[in-house]
C-alpha cells in the first residue's frame, strides 16, 4: 500500500491546551480507498480528521501527495473537509451552498460559475440528488436533505481527499446508506476518502480499510474484518459483536457489553 | 425542479437584487438633495443642484456648498459605513444580532475622543481625536471578540458587549465628572449624542481618510463571508484563513467606527437595523448583503438627520439620540424574534 501511498503520516502527536490527544500516529493511504476512522468516544477521531486536514497544529510528519503538509498554503491544503453537524447559519439556496465547494477553486460568486465549476456543481448535486431542490434555502430542508447537501458541497470540491466526520450522524438507514454509497462511488473514481464513524456496521459494510483508535494511539487496521477483530472489539470497544459474512461483505452487528 | 428551474431562480433573484440596488441608489441621491434643500432657508431641488454646480446666488452657494454639503458627505459615509460595519459583523459572526453598538464600539470610541480632550492633548479638530476613537475602538471590539470565543452563542456576544459599551460609559462619565471646567462636561455631554450638525470639511477631512479605509478594508474580505455560512472549520477548509480575517474585520470597524464617532460623536443602530431590513429582499447571503447594507445605513442617517431639521421642538433633537429611539425598539423586537435561539436553543 506504501508504494502508491497518498496520504503518509508518519509519528504523528497532537496536544490540545496541554493534553495529548493523539500520540504517535502513521499511516500510509492510497487513493481509491475508502477509510473508516472508529474508536469510541474521545480516541481522537476528530483530531486526527483535523490534523490530516491541516486545521489543528500536529508534531510529526504528514504528507498529502509527495508534499508536506506543511510546507502547503491554508489554500493548497483545503480538501473536502465535511465537518461534524453540517451547520448552515444563513438560509442560502442549497445551490450556493453546493457551489461553495468551488471556492479553493477561485470562484467566489455563487451566481457567476465559470462552464467548469458549473459542472462540477451539478456532478456534485446529481450524485447526492440533490437537484430537485437546488434553489430551495437549505434551513427549509429535512436533515436526511441537508446532509446531502452538505455532502455535494464536499463533493465538488473535486479534491484527492475527502475528509469526512460522522457524515450518518442522526440520518435514518435509507440515508446513511445513500451518503456511504456516495463516498464509497468517489472512493471508486479515485478519491482517497477518510471517515469518521461511531456505526461499525455501515463502517465494515462499505470500508475498504478500518483504522481502530483508542486513547489516542491506532490499535488496529486493515481489512473490516481483521481490523475488527473480536480481540479489538472486546478490548477497545469493550463488546462483544454478532459477525457474518453477507454478499462478500463482513457483517459487524454490536451484541453485548463485556 | 430541473436544473434549469435552479438556475432561472437564481436569475430573477439576481435581477431583484439589482433593481433593489438601484431604488437604493436613487433614493441615496433623492435624499442628499433633499438634505441639501433643507434648514432654516428652503432650497428647492433645482436651486440646490445650481448651487451645487457653481451657479445661483452666492448666498445659496455658501448655504449648499460650505454649510450643507459637508453634512450631507458625512451623513452619507458615516451612514454607509455603520450599515456596512453591521452587516460584516453579522456575517463574521453568523450572527443577526451583531453590530457595533451593541459590541460597545462607539462607546469605546467615545471614551477615547473625550480622554483626548479632557486631557487637553487636543482640540476638537485634530487628528489625535479620531486616533484616539479608533484605538478604543479596536480594543473594544478585539476584547469582545476575545472573551466571545470562536463560536460564541447570541447570549454571550451581547452580554459581553453590554459589559464592555457600559464600561466605555461609565469611564466617559468619570472623565466627565473629573473634569474641572463644568462647561467642558456639558460640552462633552452635548456631544456624545452625536450630531451631524455645523460640521465643515475640516470634519469631513478628520473622518473621511478613516472610514473609507475601514470602507475598503471590510469589502475586500466580503468573499469570505459567505464561506463562513458553512462555520469557521469548513471556512478554513475551504482556504479562508479565520484569524486573519477577524482581525481584517476588527480594524475595519474600529476605522470606520472611530472616525465616525471623532466628528459626530455616538450614533447608534444603524448597523443593527440596515442588514435586517434589507434581508427580505436580498436574501440572507453575507456577501450580497454587504453593499446594499452600506446604502441603507446612508439612507437611515441621512432621512435621521433630515427628519431632526423637520421635526418642530423646542431645541434641537440630535440625529444620535433619534437613531437609538428608533433602533432601540427594532433591537428589542428582534431579541423577540430570536428569543428562541437567545434561550439556549438553536443558536
Amino acid at each position: 500500500m506504501s508504494v502508491s501511498a497518498f496520504l503518509i503520516a508518519q509519528g504523528v502527536s497532537v496536544r490540545l491546551s496541554g493534553r495529548v490527544v493523539l500520540k504517535d500516529i502513521s499511516l500510509a493511504l492510497s487513493p481509491g480507498h475508502l477509510v473508516a476512522l472508529v474508536g469510541p468516544n474521545g480516541a481522537g477521531k476528530t483530531t486526527l480528521l483535523r490534523a490530516l486536514a491541516g486545521l489543528v497544529p500536529s508534531e510529526g510528519a504528514i504528507q498529502v501527495g509527495g508534499d508536506a503538509l506543511s510546507s502547503l498554503t491554508l489554500r493548497e491544503r483545503a480538501r473536502r473537509y465535511l465537518p461534524q453537524g453540517h451547520i448552515v447559519h444563513w438560509p442560502l439556496p442549497a445551490r450556493d451552498i453546493v457551489a461553495l465547494g468551488r471556492y479553493p477553486h477561485g470562484a467566489t460568486d455563487p451566481a457567476r460559475l465559470t462552464a467548469k465549476d458549473s459542472e462540477a456543481v451539478l456532478r456534485a448535486m446529481q450524485a447526492t440528488d440533490v437537484v430537485e431542490f437546488g434553489a430551495r434555502r437549505v434551513t427549509e430542508l429535512s436533515g436526511g436533505e441537508r446532509s446531502r447537501v452538505a455532502l455535494a458541497r464536499v463533493l465538488a470540491v473535486e479534491a484527492p481527499v475527502i475528509l469526512a466526520d460522522e457524515p450518518t450522524a442522526s440520518l435514518d438507514p435509507r440515508h446513511q446508506i445513500d451518503v456511504m454509497k456516495n463516498l464509497r462511488q468517489a472512493a471508486d473514481g479515485s478519491a482517497l476518502v477518510i471517515v469518521v464513524t461511531h456505526d461499525l456496521g455501515l463502517a465494515a459494510r462499505f470500508a475498504d480499510t478500518i483504522l481502530v483508535l483508542s486513547e489516542g494511539r491506532l490499535v488496529s487496521q486493515g481489512a473490516p474484518a481483521e481490523a475488527l477483530s473480536e480481540r479489538v472489539m472486546a478490548e477497545v470497544f469493550r463488546i462483544s459483536a454478532y459477525r457474518a459474512e453477507f454478499q462478500r461483505e463482513a457483517v459487524i452487528v454490536p451484541w453485548a457489553e463485556i | 425542479m430541473s436544473l434549469q428551474n435552479v438556475m432561472v431562480t437564481a436569475d430573477i433573484a439576481a435581477r431583484r437584487r439589482s433593481g433593489v440596488m438601484a431604488s437604493l441608489v436613487a433614493l441615496v441621491v433623492l435624499l442628499v438633495l433633499a438634505s441639501l434643500g433643507v434648514g432654516p432657508v428652503r432650497l428647492s431641488p433645482v436651486t440646490v443642484i445650481d448651487a451645487l454646480f457653481g451657479g445661483g446666488s452666492d448666498v445659496a452657494q455658501v448655504i449648499v456648498r460650505e454649510i450643507r454639503l459637508p453634512r450631507v458627505i458625512l451623513g452619507f459615509a458615516i451612514g454607509a459605513m455603520l450599515g456596512l460595519s453591521g452587516a460584516a459583523l453579522q456575517g463574521l459572526l453568523r450572527n443577526p444580532l451583531a453590530s457595533p453598538s451593541l459590541f460597545g464600539a462607539p462607546q469605546s470610541a467615545a471614551f477615547g475622543a473625550v480622554l483626548v480632550i479632557s486631557l487637553g492633548l487636543a482640540d476638537v479638530r485634530s487628528y489625535a481625536l479620531p486616533v484616539a476613537a479608533i484605538a478604543m475602538a479596536f480594543a473594544s471590539v478585539f476584547v469582545l471578540l476575545a472573551i466571545a470565543g470562536r463560536n460564541a452563542g447570541l447570549l454571550i456576544l451581547i452580554l459581553a458587549g453590554l459589559a464592555i459599551s457600559s464600561l466605555a460609559g461609565a469611564a466617559t462619565a468619570l472623565v466627565m465628572n473629573l473634569s474641572s471646567n463644568p462647561f467642558v462636561a456639558l460640552e462633552i455631554a452635548f456631544w456624545l449624542l452625536g450630531s451631524l450638525e455645523d460640521r465643515s470639511f475640516r470634519h469631513v477631512m478628520l473622518a473621511l481618510p478613516f472610514i473609507v479605509a475601514g470602507a475598503i478594508i471590510l469589502f475586500s474580505q466580503r468573499n469570505a463571508f459567505r464561506t463562513l455560512s458553512l462555520g469557521e472549520e469548513a471556512a478554513q477548509s475551504l482556504g479562508v484563513d479565520v484569524g486573519r480575517l477577524r482581525l481584517m474585520v476588527i480594524t475595519g470597524v474600529a476605522l470606520g467606527v472611530g472616525g465616525a464617532v471623532a466628528v459626530t460623536g455616538t450614533i447608534g443602530f444603524i448597523g443593527l437595523v440596515a442588514p435586517h431590513l434589507m434581508r427580505p429582499l436580498i436574501g440572507h447571503d453575507p456577501t450580497r448583503l454587504l453593499v446594499p447594507s452600506a446604502l441603507t445605513g446612508a439612507t437611515l442617517l441621512l432621512a435621521a438627520d433630515i427628519a431632526v431639521r423637520i421635526i418642530p421642538s423646542t431645541s434641537d433633537i440630535k440625529v444620535g439620540v433619534l437613531t437609538s429611539i428608533i433602533g432601540v425598539p427594532f433591537f428589542l423586537y428582534l431579541i423577540m424574534r430570536e428569543r428562541r435561539a437567545l434561550a439556549g436553543g438553536v443558536a
